[in-house]
């Protein structure tokens, strides 16, 4: 940066990087295009049945209508129970890390059922959670809630305790208290952790909303899916499979988005 | 009287496969404005002495004592600079400079001024709402410096606080820092495994034994030079002499 003159095999070497950035782009596109021309070729021909695996233009075809129906409104659903679950597993799961960071003993007592609850798939739990809080959105979000919850508390408690040791004997010659530690050295230490754990866990809520709305739902996307393969409507299927896929990558961009942004403030 | 009296010092460490006596007995005391150099074998429990003064650890017995009067766990009468700088990655040098002031609830006005005019001193008050990822090892350890001087404490402890740093900048370093001591007129004791380091900074060197350390020796070093800097030092013919004799007390 120093240098006003760039010299040739700098210009040289920006514009190979650029042409291998924009090769990288092409082929990710083209493979979609030829996936998709090859899905409608092979169902206008007859090869595969398009009466099962559907095709493009009947998923598109399928798209508008719905769009024209309640569409959003299923998407809305799906994406509010998707938040909701999401939200509440942070920061439910960022409390329990904390107070299990606070107190080794608790820590340790809690290990063993942690560790089991970690491994239990949660959505064997959902008739028992339907029972309890109703079957309803609420039922939903709590399944979206045990899903992502224990990962949470592991994820952030593993941060937390690996924090820097020398940092805190820092603070500590400052005699911080034990809560100062937390909030000024351990919890900035674990942005990056949290932006981890928020990334997987917005796709993990998602696994628990679907698994919810397959349970007990009377709309969403999940309800969509269930509602195509009852009455044999695989464009509905498949059209909701593929509007569920945008949901999920638009909304971990969100995170990542976020992410950005609030690194660019602590991050250094 | 003596600004530090550290009184029949004796650690223990309790571990599951026994015990360990780390300070078997220790006794010294330090006088206002002096820089004390603590050298021994690695292991011999030099760290633990200065963990001990700072309050972090108890004793299994003995007292520490500033300015007359006994000390109870971590005092603000003291400041600790560990070997690493630990600058927090995520504020800026300004804020990482407060942070002692910050966890002490003392963000006066005051306080704040006299921090300004450390960072103008030493040179750092134009990077101040910089990050310490864009200043150089030198620079991040004068930082870390001002950070525990600007608790105001009355004796700084420095526990092999320029061993991270590369030989180069070491010198240099350590010359800025004794200078900034000196002139702040702050008590010193650093805990050092580099005997010349020890010299070239110390009124006195402390020679610690071998776990369980008892103190084998005290050598009060005097250069009779007018403007004393520990890179001075390190060139006259008495530095050497002051080498071997501590090198043959550590062997």
């Amino acid at each position: 940066m120093d240098n006003p003159q760039i010299s040739i095999e700098r210009i040289k070497y920006l514009k190979r990087i650029k042409r291998q950035k924009e090769k990288i782009l092409a082929w990710q596109i083209g493979i979609l295009v030829c996936f998709l021309l090859l899905w409608e070729i092979l169902a206008q021909a007859g090869i595969i049945d398009s009466f099962v695996l559907s095709q493009p233009s009947r998923i598109w075809k399928t798209c508008l209508n719905m769009a024209q129906n309640d569409l959003q409104k299923h998407i809305g659903i799906t994406v509010y129970e998707t938040l909701a679950g999401f939200i509440l597993g942070v920061i439910l799961g960022t409390a329990l890390a904390f107070v299990l960071w606070w107190s080794s003993t608790i820590s340790k007592i809690s290990e063993p059922y942690l560790v089991v609850l970690n491994s239990l798939p949660k959505i064997a739990l959902g008739p028992v959670i339907i029972i309890i809080v109703g079957a309803g959105t609420q039922a939903i979000i709590f399944m979206a809630l045990a899903i992502s919850l224990i990962v949470t508390v592991l994820e952030m408690l593993n941060g937390f305790q690996n924090t820097d040791k020398e940092y805190i004997k820092m603070a500590q010659t400052f005699d911080a208290t034990k809560f100062q530690i937390f909030r000024k050295i351990v919890f900035p230490y674990n942005i990056a952790t949290l932006f981890n754990s928020l990334k997987i866990n917005i796709g993990l809520s998602l696994v628990g909303v679907i698994a919810g709305e397959f349970l007990v739902s009377k709309a969403g996307l999940g309800y969509l899916i269930v509602y195509g393969g009852q009455v044999f409507q695989l464009d509905l299927v498949m059209t909701s499979v593929i509007i569920l896929a945008i949901v999920a990558a638009l909304m971990y961009e969100a995170v990542a988005l976020l992410q950005r942004v609030v690194m660019k403030k602590y991050g250094h | 009287m003596a600004v530090l009296d550290v009184n029949r010092i004796q650690k223990k460490y309790q571990a599951e496969n026994g015990e360990i006596t780390a300070l078997k007995y220790i006794d010294f005391s330090v006088e206002k404005g002096e820089f004390i150099s603590i050298v021994g074998p690695s292991g011999c429990g030099k760290s633990t002495l200065l963990s001990i003064i700072a309050g972090l650890m108890k004793p299994t017995s003995g007292e520490i004592v500033v300015n007359g009067e006994k000390i109870e766990g971590i005092s603000n009468r003291i400041g600790y600079m560990l070997q690493k700088d630990n600058l927090l990655e995520w504020r800026t040098i300004y804020n990482n400079v407060v942070l002692g002031i910050e966890i002490q609830n003392n963000l006066t006005s005051e306080n704040k001024q006299r921090v300004n005019q450390l960072l103008k001193t030493y040179e750092l008050y134009d990077f101040k709402e910089k990050y310490p990822s864009q200043l150089s090892g030198g620079m991040r350890q004068r930082v870390a410096l001002i950070r525990t001087l600007a608790i105001n404490p009355d004796i700084l402890l420095l526990d092999e606080a320029f061993s991270a740093l590369d030989y180069q900048t070491r010198l240099t370093v350590t010359n800025d820092i004794y200078q900034i001591l000196k002139q702040e007129r702050v008590t010193t004791l650093m805990v050092t495994h580099d005997i010349p380091e020890g010299i070239s900074m110390a009124d006195r060197v402390v020679i610690l034994s071998y776990r369980p350390a008892v103190i084998k020796d005290i050598i009060p070093i005097e250069f009779g030079l007018e403007n004393r800097t520990p890179l001075n030092c390190r060139k006259t013919p008495k530095f050497s002499e002051y080498f071997d004799c501590i090198w043959k007390e550590l062997s």
